[in-house]
């Protein structure tokens, strides 16, 4: 086969902040087939507007049922895990329709009391215990998890089971067998959960949602899978952001502070640190239900693509300079939350724990610094979401 | 003069256009909170404005024309 000439994806990284090497020369080019981790074959769509263009064809499906799906994620075979975001239409928009009400901007906006109370407390409690604290465990990681326990209607405490078993899922370095173990005691806790609520109703999403189960809108079991998705989605990206964007803004001497003096700035440096890290690091994939042209190449139906959002946002053909982090940057269309109809639905609510998150933490800790070398900060390289480990800082 | 549009039939009610432009458009009351433009003639000062929230719609809901 002519699969010996494939290279490989670019994977590995040679600087935190950057994507993998390689991504850059791909982009002059037309999409190229490569070699995943896992031996699988992909088309790898690398430019700004070819990366467009894949996620909103409705010939581009996202069923990782396709026997050529890219397997991102080494999973055992199984039915439904990861919900609608593999998921075509209808099933997807019938899902996902469910969930609109949830993450309108009118919705999420009156959210707001509620995350800066959160934000609040957690940073009462830094300085109480201060002044040295991690600032993932302490702040970033239990931030979106409390805000996406009590959207859902998640007992927080719980959350160390449930934050070590999304962590177990997303590890690309953990064998099959204990991520779909890490599935599996996730989805059990969550469909107990689910079965309580169905029995006695509670106003919270979970709750609300499953209220539509006796019209015969979705099934107790995809519910579950919904619940899996939200959660596992809803602490781990958020969480790296706010930590790696912290590390990002801290880099350069002056960043911080500019931000502490201008407030102003807060939801454009979120946008830029979006663009910047994009860290659903490996791309998105997907099958070919039909031949599609893309770039200039014809990809055959059944084929699978990986669209890589990472390299989309730093074409400099759509980001001028698309390699340096800059607060004061013309808005492009940064693809970090996809794009098309699979397009992050907290998208919102991620935007609005980040702009809170950046504007309390310059607030009150203007002079806040690593107590480590930049080198010993625990960069998340293999793991789906990228991000840190930990962030020891004081202030 | 620039004229914007939007198809109900594409919109999913992501609300990408409110937070890009939130005095161009907003979302209305469900079930699918479907895209409805507040000022579908916008003024040359919020035209870039309009062109990005036209680029930021995941679905490809909102077009925008001359006159």
């Amino acid at each position: 086969m002519e699969q010996l000439e494939v290279p490989k994806m670019p994977w590995k990284r040679t600087n935190g902040f950057h994507p993998p090497e390689g991504f850059a020369q791909l982009r002059e080019g037309p999409p190229v087939r490569v070699r995943l981790p896992n031996g699988q074959v992909a088309w790898l769509v690398t430019k700004h507007a070819d990366v467009r263009a894949v996620l909103s064809d409705p010939r581009v499906s996202a069923k990782d049922s396709q026997p050529q799906f890219p397997m991102l994620i080494d999973l055992p075979p199984g039915e439904g895990m990861f919900s609608f975001l593999r998921m075509d239409d209808p099933d997807h928009g019938r899902l996902r329709r469910l969930l609109t009400a949830e993450f309108t901007m009118r919705r999420v906006n009156a959210m707001r009391p509620g995350v800066e109370q959160a934000v609040d407390d957690l940073l009462d409690a830094m300085v109480e215990a201060g002044p040295a604290a991690d600032l993932v465990k302490d702040f970033a990681l239990p931030l979106p998890s409390q805000v996406i326990c009590q959207l859902l209607g998640v007992p927080y405490e719980d959350h160390e089971f449930f934050q070590d078993r999304s962590a177990a899922v997303l590890d690309l370095a953990a064998p099959p067998e204990e991520v779909g173990k890490a599935m599996g005691e996730l989805g059990g806790y969550l469909a107990a959960l689910v079965a309580e609520k169905v029995r006695t109703p509670s106003d919270d999403l979970l709750g609300r949602v499953a209220a539509a189960i006796p019209e015969e809108r979705l099934t107790e079991r995809e519910l579950v899978d919904m619940a899996l998705l939200l959660l596992v989605a809803g602490h781990e990206t958020t969480a790296n952001m706010i930590a790696l964007g912290t590390l990002t803004l801290l880099q350069e001497p002056g960043r911080w502070a500019e931000l502490h003096a201008d407030p102003s700035l807060i939801g454009s440096a979120s946008e830029e640190l979006l663009r910047y890290l994009t860290i659903v690091q490996f791309g998105l994939a997907r099958t070919l239900l039909e031949p599609l042209t893309v770039g200039g190449v014809t990809m055959g139906a059944g084929e699978g693509l990986i669209a890589s959002i990472a390299s989309a946002n730093r074409d400099g053909a759509h980001f001028p300079d698309p390699d340096s982090f800059g607060l004061g940057r013309e808005q492009g269309q940064h693809l970090a939350f996809g794009f098309g109809m699979h397009q992050c639905l907290g998208a919102a609510l991620a935007r609005l724990e980040m702009n809170i998150a950046f504007d309390r933490l310059t607030a009150r800790f203007p002079e806040l610094r690593l107590t480590i070398p930049l080198e010993d900060v625990p960069f998340r390289y293999d793991q789906f979401v990228y991000g840190i480990g930990s962030l020891p800082v004081t202030w | 003069m620039v004229r914007l549009h939007a198809d109900p039939d594409r919109c999913r009610g992501t609300g990408q256009c409110v937070f890009v432009a939130p005095d161009l458009f907003d979302q209305d009351d469900g079930p699918e909170y479907k895209v409805i433009i507040l000022d579908p003639e916008p003024a040359s000062s919020q035209l870039l404005l309009a062109t990005r929230a036209v680029l930021a719609c995941p679905n490809l809901a909102l077009t925008v024309s001359d006159g």
